[in-house]
């Protein structure tokens, strides 16, 4: 009955049982970067924090913590394991997508907790950057107004397309998106397709160029 | 050594009773349509009409005022549609009405029907509720207009286990003038219900939260209140609702609420008592919770607890884990973005929402099911508050 009545995969319950590399104690690891994303607000919160050996742009060690459900602590667990050891310009390019297929595939509305683990580990990066003097190294995702009515990014519709937005419509309901002049409307439609295949298709589809 | 199991999910649904399933077996050779005139029709007949006489007398109502639907949710649709009849097609009284009031911490079969409603012109108000989930009376005076036709308020929160004063609210509603329904999915066979003594006009009751099984519900319109069906084409329920009854349902309804008038008094009492030692069990054990629902007029085994700092999908699972079945408020087990509408509606803040569990034992559990609910729950809360950046306040 317990398989039965379990959603997750394997992965998703060895991690959940014995989540990986917690940060318990976070003055005694005395992290060189730490970031955090989420809200507990809306159900998920999550703060990275990783040691970083400075010679060779690697990230050594990473911990975390997360008040979110099971799929956001499994998710969060796995990163961990999969960034140890990584050089930071490849840390910093792991996606929801590469955390999925590690864990086996998480039921597709609970993938933007996933995302939320990758999120906070950027900003970790960041961070780390930050205090060691790398300023130029600091990346910023520029958010892009799509819609200029109701002041929309492009951040905004990836975000409603993580969260189960499928449709324009649905788009416009979560967003507000294209919901004024309609002028928006192709390159929204567009970008939805990009985000879908981003995240849920195994085939990618170039980021379109938008008018 | 086998792992321990415990059920705490009744308000989700119930076993079936031993006596229910052995009724059910009964009446599988049962076949007949209860239409026909011959003998195979008029055995299905007599079995369908003698649960009709059980569950009319178990709240109080004639049988004739008793229809048999296909669940607690058709029931309720059933009710509230009323509003939107203006056909002439029925022989029944119609709603003259035009508005509907009703409260924020319905089930949403009510609060989706209201929406559906809403879009077809009916005016709906929504009722706020006090920190223990309490309809405001004062809030509902002032709601209820000369064009309001129908007042719908659940008798028994499914979340937080209030119960209303349905007898105060029945008498405002009909010195207005007004009709009131009652959502009492919840209620019948957990608490007295009688629909006399509540005064309502409408109620609505299901098989499946009182151990019969699932598909089966009954909804009581009083003599003479304005009706009109929701399925139409056939005479069944002298043409209330049409379709081929249910007989094996029906049957297994009856059994339910016979079996009900039975054990429901003693069960009750014990069920207060388990409840209480869950509850002293929790407050002594974990710090910084919210106990959630009225503290005494509520459902004898419902019982709401939110944790700080501990997501509810997260407790809900290392409980399966463990073999304990409970459900969550969070908005992540819901597969939507929002958590409980009904703790919000008692104020509480929306991360109070993502940390709550509701526990709802019945009558197969035993203060053993709570004294092993009382040994894992700190751990698990513990071990999420553990790893939780939204818990750091008292560590």
């Amino acid at each position: 009955m317990d398989k039965v009545n379990w959603a997750y995969t394997d992965t998703v319950l060895e991690h959940f049982m014995h989540p990986k590399n917690i940060l318990t104690d976070e003055d005694a690891f005395q992290p060189d970067g730490r970031g955090m994303t989420g809200n507990v607000k809306c159900g998920d919160q999550m703060v990275v924090a990783i040691k970083v050996d400075r010679e060779k742009g690697i990230i050594t060690d990473c911990r975390w913590k997360t008040f979110g459900c099971a799929s956001a602590i499994a998710s969060t667990s796995v990163l961990s394991e999969m960034v140890k050891g990584m050089k930071l310009d490849d840390a910093y390019r792991v996606s929801p997508k590469e955390i999925n297929k590690e864990l086996g595939g998480l039921p597709e509305h609970k993938i933007h907790c996933s995302v939320l683990g990758d999120k906070a580990l950027r900003a970790a990066i960041n961070d780390y950057y930050e205090r060691s003097g790398m300023q130029e190294k600091v990346r910023r995702e520029e958010a892009r107004v799509v819609c200029n009515c109701m002041n929309v990014t492009d951040h905004e519709i990836e975000e409603a397309v993580l969260e189960g937005a499928r449709t324009f419509y649905e788009l416009q309901e979560k967003t507000k998106v294209s919901t004024v002049c309609g002028e928006c409307k192709e390159d929204v439609e567009r970008l939805l397709e990009y985000y879908k295949s981003k995240h849920f298709c195994s085939t990618d589809t170039p980021r379109p160029i938008l008018t | 050594m086998e792992k321990r199991k415990v059920y705490f999910d009744n308000n989700a649904t119930t076993p079936m009773h031993p006596e229910v399933k052995k009724a059910i077996t009964n009446a599988l050779d049962v076949f007949g349509n209860p239409s026909s005139l011959h003998a195979y029709g008029r055995h299905a007949r007599m079995l369908v009409e003698g649960a009709r006489e059980s569950v009319a007398s178990f709240i109080g109502a004639r049988p004739d005022e008793l229809l048999f639907v296909g669940s607690g949710s058709e029931g309720n649709n059933t009710i509230l549609s009323i509003l939107n009849s203006q056909c002439r097609m029925c022989e029944y009284n119609t709603c003259s009405g035009k508005e509907l009031v009703t409260t924020r911490i319905e089930h949403p079969c009510v609060l989706e029907t209201s929406k559906c409603l809403a879009e077809r012109g009916v005016r709906v108000t929504y009722l706020d509720v006090d920190k223990d989930g309490k309809v405001d009376l004062d809030q509902l005076k002032g709601s209820i207009s000369p064009r309001t036709g129908l007042v719908s308020i659940m008798m028994a929160n499914n979340e937080i286990g209030t119960i209303q004063d349905v007898r105060a609210i029945s008498r405002i509603v009909h010195e207005r003038g007004a009709l009131l329904h009652t959502d009492a999915v919840q209620a019948v066979g957990k608490v007295p219900v009688d629909v006399t003594d509540l005064g309502v006009d409408f109620l609505t009751l299901s098989a499946h939260k009182i151990y019969g099984p699932k598909g089966i519900g009954a909804v009581y319109v009083r003599k003479n209140a304005p009706f009109c069906p929701l399925i139409r084409g056939g005479h069944q329920e002298r043409g209330r609702r049409a379709g081929t009854e249910n007989t094996i349902g029906i049957v297994a309804l009856g059994k339910a609420v016979e079996l009900r008038s039975v054990e429901m008094a003693d069960e009750e009492k014990r069920l207060r008592r388990m409840k209480e030692t869950l509850r002293k069990g929790i407050a002594e054990k974990i710090p910084d919770i919210h106990f959630v629902g009225h503290p005494t007029d509520s459902l004898p085994g419902t019982l709401n607890v939110s944790f700080e700092g501990a997501e509810g999908e997260a407790i809900l699972l290392y409980l399966d884990l463990a073999g304990i079945a409970v459900s969550t408020g969070s908005a992540c087990a819901s597969g939507s973005l929002d958590p409980s509408h009904v703790i919000l509606a008692t104020g509480l803040p929306v991360e109070c929402a993502h940390g709550s569990i509701r526990i709802s034992m019945g009558r197969e559990n035993t203060f053993d099911d709570v004294d092993y609910m009382l040994s894992v729950l700190p751990d698990v809360i513990a071990r999420i508050r553990g790893m939780s950046s939204a818990y750091a306040r008292r560590q």
